[in-house]
């Protein structure tokens, strides 16, 4: 059993909470990470809808919050992807507040990192590259495909120039979702594993109790650390979806 | 059939949870997905149709709010510019006005004065002349007396001396003779 608590891999086990539901034959069970994603929800509407529900004209704390979060990302788009990226604010709006608030409430004990889950950040990075791919030909037809091809490169080496413009657009979403999860995951191994020392060094009973305050001490900075990560990773994940929404409304380079 | 037969053993893991390292276990992505298409799909739906035009709305609505007063402070302070200016030219006109009036009250004071007194200094020339008039008059009327008494006073001193009459012609004579 005191194997379990100092088992720095289980924070991320996915554990139904109610009885198997079946699509078919592929298991939809509603859990521990399901319960996060619907919290994250609760807490962005409620910032966002219910925070700015009294339309103030000198705004409260949550509606300053909501407003503050809307102009920065606004800005970000903006700056990134021009006025014409505007129209994917929303989008990139969504995709930041659920992962910011994915990384933050993680680190709350108890809880889960629904970003944690390759799958998770995964499925977002392709949604962005299908959003992208979409997008560019919709808006440039073939045109787009000269993202591929970037214009004043000699003809004999634009076959490798193409390859590897294909190669890195292709690497796109991997680095994208890869990114978010392996900072999720290596941050919160890095947490437990120090909360396991605590444990460890508490329990042996010996003089070495009286060094557990040390990785203590290392588990509060690391937790400063990883707010900031959190943070950070998710405006990385925001910002690399406008350079590439960028790409889809620009394709010339 | 191999795909269903793997989605049950998958299904099993998921119920009783392996060993397996957890983001790698593949019987979990399904579910995963399933529930974040579900729950980012409603997030994204909540946000562009309710949320973000809200905010935006509201952030329309200061910025036009600020400019609208703005705009209407500075035309106030126009405004206030416009009626010192105008308050300035009153102001400027009724003292010119003022002292326009002032002068000219002067001067008709001054010649009002100036009539009263040539008036008077004529009345009390006039005035002047008269009693010299007069006492010219009563001078020639008494002179005239002076004479008429020296006269009688003559003859009676020439009858009593001479024992006749005196000659009135010789008295007037000697009369006027001895009136230097």
């Amino acid at each position: 059993m005191a194997e379990q608590a100092i088992n720095p891999i289980e924070q991320f086990n996915v554990s139904p909470l109610f009885s198997s539901h079946k699509l078919g034959h592929t298991d939809i069970a509603f859990t521990n990470a399901s319960l996060l994603m619907v919290i994250i929800l609760g807490l962005v509407s409620l910032l966002m809808i219910y925070g700015t529900s009294r339309r103030s004209l000198v705004p409260g704390r949550l509606q300053a919050a909501a407003e503050m979060s809307y102009e920065f990302v606004a800005d970000t788009v903006r700056g990134t992807a021009g006025n014409e990226g505007m129209r994917f604010f929303p989008f990139v709006f969504s995709l930041f507040m659920f992962v910011l608030f994915a990384n933050l409430l993680g680190l709350l004990p108890f809880s889960y990192t629904v970003t944690s889950q390759i799958v998770v950040t995964f499925a977002l990075a392709a949604l962005v590259m299908l959003v992208v791919i979409g997008y560019g030909l919709f808006r440039h037809g073939t045109h787009f495909l000269g993202l591929f091809a970037p214009s004043g490169v000699a003809k004999p080496i634009l076959p490798f120039i193409v390859l590897i413009e294909i190669i890195s657009f292709l690497s796109r979403p991997i680095s994208l979702s890869v990114r978010l999860f392996a900072n999720m995951l290596a941050g919160h191994i890095t947490l437990k594993v120090f909360g396991g020392f605590v444990v460890l060094l508490l329990g042996s009973g010996t003089a070495a109790a009286l060094i557990a305050p040390l990785p203590f001490i290392g588990i509060i900075i690391l937790t400063a650390f990883e707010l900031l990560v959190a943070a950070l990773q998710a405006y990385v994940f925001a910002i690399l979806t406008c350079v590439y929404l960028n790409d889809a409304i620009h394709p010339g380079h | 059939m191999a795909v269903a037969e793997q989605n049950l053993a998958n299904a099993s893991d998921l119920a009783t949870g392996s060993a397996a390292f957890p983001p790698f276990e593949s019987s979990t992505y399904l579910s995963q997905i399933f529930w974040l298409v579900i729950i980012f799909g409603l997030l994204y739906w909540l946000m562009s149709t309710v949320a973000l035009p809200r905010v935006g709305a509201i952030l329309e609505n200061r910025r036009s709010r600020i400019e609208g007063d703005l705009a209407d402070a500075s035309r106030m302070q126009e405004q206030a510019t416009a009626a010192g200016a105008a308050y300035d030219t009153k102001l400027a006109d009724a003292k010119g006005r003022a002292q326009a009036l002032a002068q000219r009250t002067h001067e008709e004071l001054l010649a009002a004065d100036d009539a009263k007194r040539h008036a008077l200094e004529d009345e009390l020339n006039a005035k002047m002349a008269a009693a010299e008039r007069q006492i010219g008059d009563t001078k020639t009327r008494a002179m005239g007396n002076v004479q008429g008494i020296a006269r009688d006073a003559a003859a009676a001193i020439v009858e009593h001396l001479t024992g006749k009459p005196a000659d009135p012609q010789a008295v007037d004579a000697a009369i006027a003779a001895s009136k230097i």
